[in-house]
């Protein structure tokens, strides 16, 4: 039975490899052009649909969070025991370097000096961080996003960098409910009241990104920041770390729980941090991803079935013919399946060789501007893998069944042409 | 050698039944050479058919070499005609992706000979018939003649006990004809069984006996030595 399958399977290959390699070239470059479509198809639209969103993941991680970061509980505005926790980390191996954040709820406001008694104050509230520019900038790469006037410098008291949301210019849509500062650019002054204590500060830059933490917020230095609150412990809201290359933000993770940091601090990676909604939209994405990619895997089946089909139908006498000298229709079948697989796996190879070769560089390079994030093309060689598994799977029994339709046939019948 | 017992073949065509062979007793043995002869639409064509166990009789028996082949399933006939029979068609029947060499050589892969050995097998069947100089020719670009000669090379390379030839010169010139029934004198010579159709008297007579088939019955049977 063994012995009789495997010389099905070497005659097969005998009748396959015959087949293919004095086909047509016009047809076999077209059923491979359809093959490569195909598994664009599957690749690039997930991709694109998951990348739409991991793009805003990893700016978020590049921008904001970094590989870990520690904040406050819930319940609390500040980490208790900062620097002892701060000198814990630096100690840790994995950690390439962090950048230790004061945060509160602030009050801004511009054009108080021109504003008459009867006109409404031009406010806007936001989140207001205390930072070490240099650490911050070594972890978050803060000053490549402030594209307008110049970042923040060690010594610049009374000085901010503000987000661009947060300026009524840069605003796409009017909102009634979402206020923003009017006539504020580098520059400029504005108030900035923190609790009871109220600052007067020069708008020093502005901070253009599609990370929100970044454009709706305001950052300052941390030392006019401590002053402004009255507190001198250390105590911080937000630790960002930036691991060294190679380390896992899990493993490190977990290694910062066991030193019982996370008694009295949030510890997450920077894939924890996303919001629950941001996850949910990848999975969505993931799913109408693997759905598009289901009906071009029907496509390309329907198309193996069919190319197939008329394949075996054309040859349908020489099927015959091979049936009546003694050659075993497993072997006919096989040399079907064979040439499908053949199919599948050269458009499979030559779409790999885009994807990887052309496709994910270049977009990673050329990032899709979408409005809420730099699209990239997700394709990690997993998911790329089993989907060309799949393509082969469903055109092996797309080349299969009409093999078996048509060989079945009667011998006789198949060598006189008759129905 | 084969028998043929009270052979019938019926064709249904919707409600008409047709009797194409009407109860043929007929017996061929080891090494004889026959060529049936007949109208068109005699039958002779259904009788050989019967007889290579290409089709299925309605009723009555082939036995081959004793074994009633009534009884034998479709997977076990193909096997019994890869190493029994040997077939020549009409027009050829050479598979188109195939060189004359692959042509040749396919029934000998098929019964697990070693690729060397087959092609080699193959290569000598092929120089018999003088076609050394297109081992690695396609049919499509052969004559009719030397695609006849690649067929018949590919019908007795693996020495089978019965050559079944279904009219081999009927597409062929008067020249290649003469060709093709020299190479079936010289294989008869060699010991091999044949049973032929042909419509042309002059090459029914190279076979030592004569069938002729008329109305799906044996008219006559003639020894032409």
């Amino acid at each position: 039975m063994l012995s009789r399958l495997a010389l099905n399977v070497r005659i097969g290959f005998f009748l396959a490899t015959r087949q293919i390699r004095r086909a047509s070239l016009w047809t076999t470059g077209l059923i491979i052009f359809v093959m490569v479509l195909t598994f664009l198809n599957l690749v690039v639209v997930s991709g694109i649909l998951v990348g739409l969103i991991q793009g805003a993941v990893n700016q978020v991680r590049f921008e904001f969070t970094s590989d870990i970061i520690v904040s406050a509980p819930d319940d609390k505005k500040y980490i208790e025991n900062s620097p002892n926790l701060i000198a814990l980390l630096k100690s840790f191996p994995e950690i390439e370097t962090l950048s230790a954040r004061y945060s509160s709820g602030a009050e801004l406001e511009a054009n108080y000096k021109t504003r008459k008694e009867t006109d409404k104050p031009n406010t806007a509230n936001a989140q207001i961080f205390g930072i070490d520019p240099q650490s911050e900038d070594r972890v978050t790469h803060l000053s490549s996003s402030v594209t307008e006037g110049s970042y923040l410098a060690p010594g610049d008291y009374d000085q901010v960098i503000i987000g661009q949301f947060l300026l009524s210019q840069y605003v796409p849509v009017e909102d009634p409910n979402y206020a923003a500062l009017n006539n504020v650019s580098v520059g400029s002054k504005i108030r900035v009241t923190l609790g009871d204590v109220t600052r007067e500060v020069t708008v020093k830059g502005i901070i253009k990104s599609k990370v929100d933490a970044l454009t709706r917020n305001v950052f300052m230095v941390d030392s006019q920041f401590r002053s402004m609150i009255g507190r001198n412990d250390g105590n911080v809201a937000q630790i960002a770390i930036l691991l060294k290359e190679g380390a896992d933000p899990i493993a490190v993770r977990e290694k910062i729980k066991r030193s019982g940091a996370d008694k009295y601090a949030k510890i997450q990676t920077f894939e924890d941090a996303q919001p629950q909604f941001l996850k949910d939209v990848i999975k969505t994405f993931n799913m109408l991803g693997t759905a598009f990619g289901s009906i071009g895997l029907v496509v390309a089946s329907i198309t193996i079935f069919i190319v197939v089909f008329i394949n075996a139908i054309t040859r349908r006498k020489y099927i015959g013919i091979m049936k009546g000298i003694g050659i075993d229709g497993g072997a006919i079948r096989l040399s079907y399946v064979f040439q499908s697989i053949f199919y599948a796996l050269f458009g499979s190879l030559i779409g790999l060789a885009l994807v990887y070769g052309f496709l994910v560089p270049f977009i990673a390079g050329h990032p899709i501007d979408f409005p809420f994030s730099d699209g990239i093309l997700v394709a990690p060689f997993g998911g790329t893998s089993l989907r060309v598994g799949l393509l082969v799977l469903s055109t092996i029994i797309a080349g299969y069944i009409p093999a078996w339709m048509i060989i079945r046939k009667n011998t006789l019948d198949s060598i006189l042409g008759r129905n | 050698m084969i028998e043929t017992k009270q052979l019938v073949k019926t064709f249904l065509d919707g409600e008409t039944e047709t009797k194409v062979l009407k109860g043929i007793d007929f017996k061929v043995e080891d090494g004889e050479f026959i060529s049936i002869m007949g109208r068109s639409g005699a039958g002779k064509s259904t009788f050989l058919y019967q007889m290579s166990l290409l089709d299925e009789p309605t009723s009555g028996e082939v036995i081959i070499y004793g074994r009633d082949t009534h009884t034998m399933k479709v997977e076990e006939k193909i096997p019994f005609r890869l190493t029994m029979f040997g077939y020549v068609f009409q027009d050829y029947a050479l598979l188109p992706d195939l060189t004359a060499l692959e042509n040749v050589a396919l029934p000998l892969l098929m019964q697990n000979i070693p690729s060397d050995k087959a092609y080699a097998r193959a290569e000598e069947s092929l120089t018999k018939l003088e076609l050394q100089h297109r081992l690695h020719k396609l049919p499509s670009h052969m004559s009719g003649g030397e695609q006849q000669r690649v067929s018949i090379a590919r019908a007795v390379v693996h020495h089978p006990k019965v050559l079944f030839a279904d009219e081999p010169t009927a597409n062929l010139d008067n020249e290649s004809s003469q060709v093709i029934m020299q190479i079936f004198r010289d294989l008869h010579k060699e010991g091999q069984t044949i049973i032929m159709i042909t419509h042309e008297e002059q090459y029914a007579k190279v076979a030592q006996k004569t069938v002729v088939i008329d109305d799906g019955t044996i008219v006559s049977v003639t020894s032409n030595n």
